[in-house]
């Protein structure tokens, strides 16, 4: 079944790098009155990408860093939008990514779980239904009521994520994270992604593990300098790009 | 884990469509209230964050203004001493003024410094604004407690107007989120904007009639403060606690005019600017 969830469309997205780094308001006057006009450079990030993503498939994206990957991954996550082309997007998103970016360190991990839930665009009385189960696949319980600040980077991590996926997306947007706490509940974590992945969720995984990539996911996107080189099998794309690289350290 | 179904793709909902042409400033609105319960987490963390381990918190808040009521009270008395009640003329100033202040400082540092949330995730950025507002209240609401005791204390009667305090609140909360979405709109390109900001603030809190009164100042100076938009809320709240007598319609006007105006323009702009934000590296 083809059904597609996610698709591009010829998209490009063009960053203006100025030439000197004007962040102030006085620099920005002093240039103004002496030239007349900033210059800027512009930067392609992404360059025609097309392509489809179908219901219930688990996506990989590779590439060397700068190929584009973060920015299509924030096209995706709504953090911004395509300078030309068309992205849409079937379903709910919840996105791995910035993990407990918005946990307070001095509030306890309860208050932190409403804090993160909400700022996911979940709504209390959501998160209050699902409170219990995010403590219990967190594994916090007895530490629900303590500041966050007093946890370990591993269970601020897994508390991150367990509130996060508690509800079952129709996308899920990761970047890197698997390597969240320890091995244990990496695998948990897994088993619950691909859990969701045999009920219709499709995944995205940006990664720089070719070994995960090529155990978790069907499709990859190989991307280089904003250019799809390849896109099919997740192995293929994989071999593809490793032999790249490799000729790319022969030759420097 | 519960089985759950494979679920039909036609009935997968929402579809994000970046064809779609969309009002930016109203579909900024329509995602503030679809996140209104993320607004109100943040006002929480941030009063629990600053009052709950603390009582200390509390009595901060409460005995800032009170100390700089009573410093100001004993410097100026001799030069203002004429106005009636000074000490609570000084304080009911301070405390509108304050609340400005704090919500339209506190609002343009969480959009201007978002961190990493902003650009990684999807968050409508006026939420941060709003929250900083609302947080203001809860402190101005204490503050409240500290200025209608002081009129108790110095015999400053205190009548049915008062009722009515919720309206400068109101007017002046809209104000500073129009303030503060302004300035950072200007704010995210320029980091010096932010501190010219409160350098700003403090020339303008000297220019408002707060420790003094308009009378004392130059005919020309007088003509001006009509242009002054904290002028008019200062003059509003001193109505409803001060002086405890019934403002007239054409103060509520100008205050309305200034407050509903600069949300508006602020929100306009800030929308436009803010589909720039990700594209910040």
């Amino acid at each position: 079944m083809n059904n597609p969830v996610i698709q591009a469309e010829d998209v490009f997205v063009r960053y203006h790098v100025p030439q000197e780094n004007v962040r102030s308001f006085k620099e920005y006057l002093v240039r103004i009155m002496q030239r007349g006009k900033l210059h800027h450079d512009e930067f392609l990030a992404l360059k025609g990408i097309n392509l489809t993503v179908n219901q219930g498939e688990f996506f990989g994206i590779i590439g060397a860093n700068g190929a584009g990957k973060s920015t299509f991954l924030k096209l995706l996550a709504k953090v911004m939008y395509p300078t030309e082309g068309r992205i849409w997007v079937k379903g709910q998103i919840a996105p791995l990514l910035a993990m407990g970016a918005g946990f307070h360190p001095d509030l306890t991990g309860r208050e932190n779980i409403f804090l993160n839930g909400t700022l996911l665009g979940y709504k209390k009385e959501e998160l209050q239904k699902r409170f219990e189960n995010i403590v219990d696949f967190a594994g916090i319980r007895n530490f629900i009521d303590s500041p966050i600040r007093t946890y370990s980077s591993g269970m601020s991590m897994r508390l991150a994520f367990s509130v996060a996926t508690d509800k079952k997306p129709d996308i899920l947007l990761v970047d890197e994270v698997m390597s969240v706490g320890d091995f244990s509940f990496q695998e948990k974590s897994l088993a619950r992604i691909h859990g969701y992945q045999d009920t219709g969720t499709t995944t995205v995984m940006v990664s720089h593990s070719m070994s995960r990539v090529r155990e978790n996911c069907d499709r990859a996107a190989w991307l280089d300098k904003g250019e799809i080189k390849f896109l099919g099998a997740a192995d293929q794309a994989v071999d593809l790009y490793l032999e790249h690289s490799k000729i790319q350290e022969s030759v420097s | 884990m519960q089985n759950e179904e494979v679920v039909p793709i036609e009935e997968i909902t929402p579809v994000y469509d970046t064809a779609k042409r969309r009002i930016v400033a109203i579909f900024e609105l329509v995602q503030a209230w679809q996140y209104r319960d993320l607004i109100l987490q943040l006002v929480r963390r941030d009063v629990t964050s600053r009052y709950k381990r603390s009582v200390l918190g509390v009595a901060w808040t409460m005995l800032n203004p009170l100390g700089t009521m009573l410093i100001l009270t004993i410097v100026f008395s001799k030069l203002f001493g004429r106005i009636e009640g000074y000490a609570a003329y000084i304080l009911s100033g301070l405390v509108i003024w304050n609340f400005f202040s704090q919500a339209s400082s506190t609002g343009i540092n969480n959009l201007v410094r978002g961190g990493p949330m902003f650009t990684r995730i999807y968050v409508p950025r006026t939420a941060f604004a709003i929250s900083s507002v609302g947080t203001g209240i809860v402190n101005l609401l204490l503050t409240l407690v500290i200025l209608f005791g002081v009129m108790l204390v110095i015999g400053v009667p205190i009548t049915w107007v008062s009722l009515l305090v919720f309206i400068p609140i109101i007017l002046t909360s809209l104000f500073a989120l129009g303030m503060s979405l302004l300035i950072s709109s200007a704010g995210i390109f320029f980091e010096d904007v932010v501190q010219m900001y409160q350098i700003l603030m403090t020339a303008w809190m000297y220019f408002t009639p707060i420790i003094y009164d308009i009378e004392i100042l130059p005919e020309f100076v007088q003509r001006l403060e009509q242009f002054n938009p904290m002028y008019h809320l200062i003059k509003l709240f001193r109505h409803t606690t001060y002086l405890g007598e019934m403002f007239s319609w054409a103060d509520l006007g100008w205050c309305a005019l200034f407050s509903f105006g600069t949300l508006i323009v602020g929100w306009l702009v800030f929308s436009q600017v803010s589909e720039q934000l990700g594209y910040r590296t």
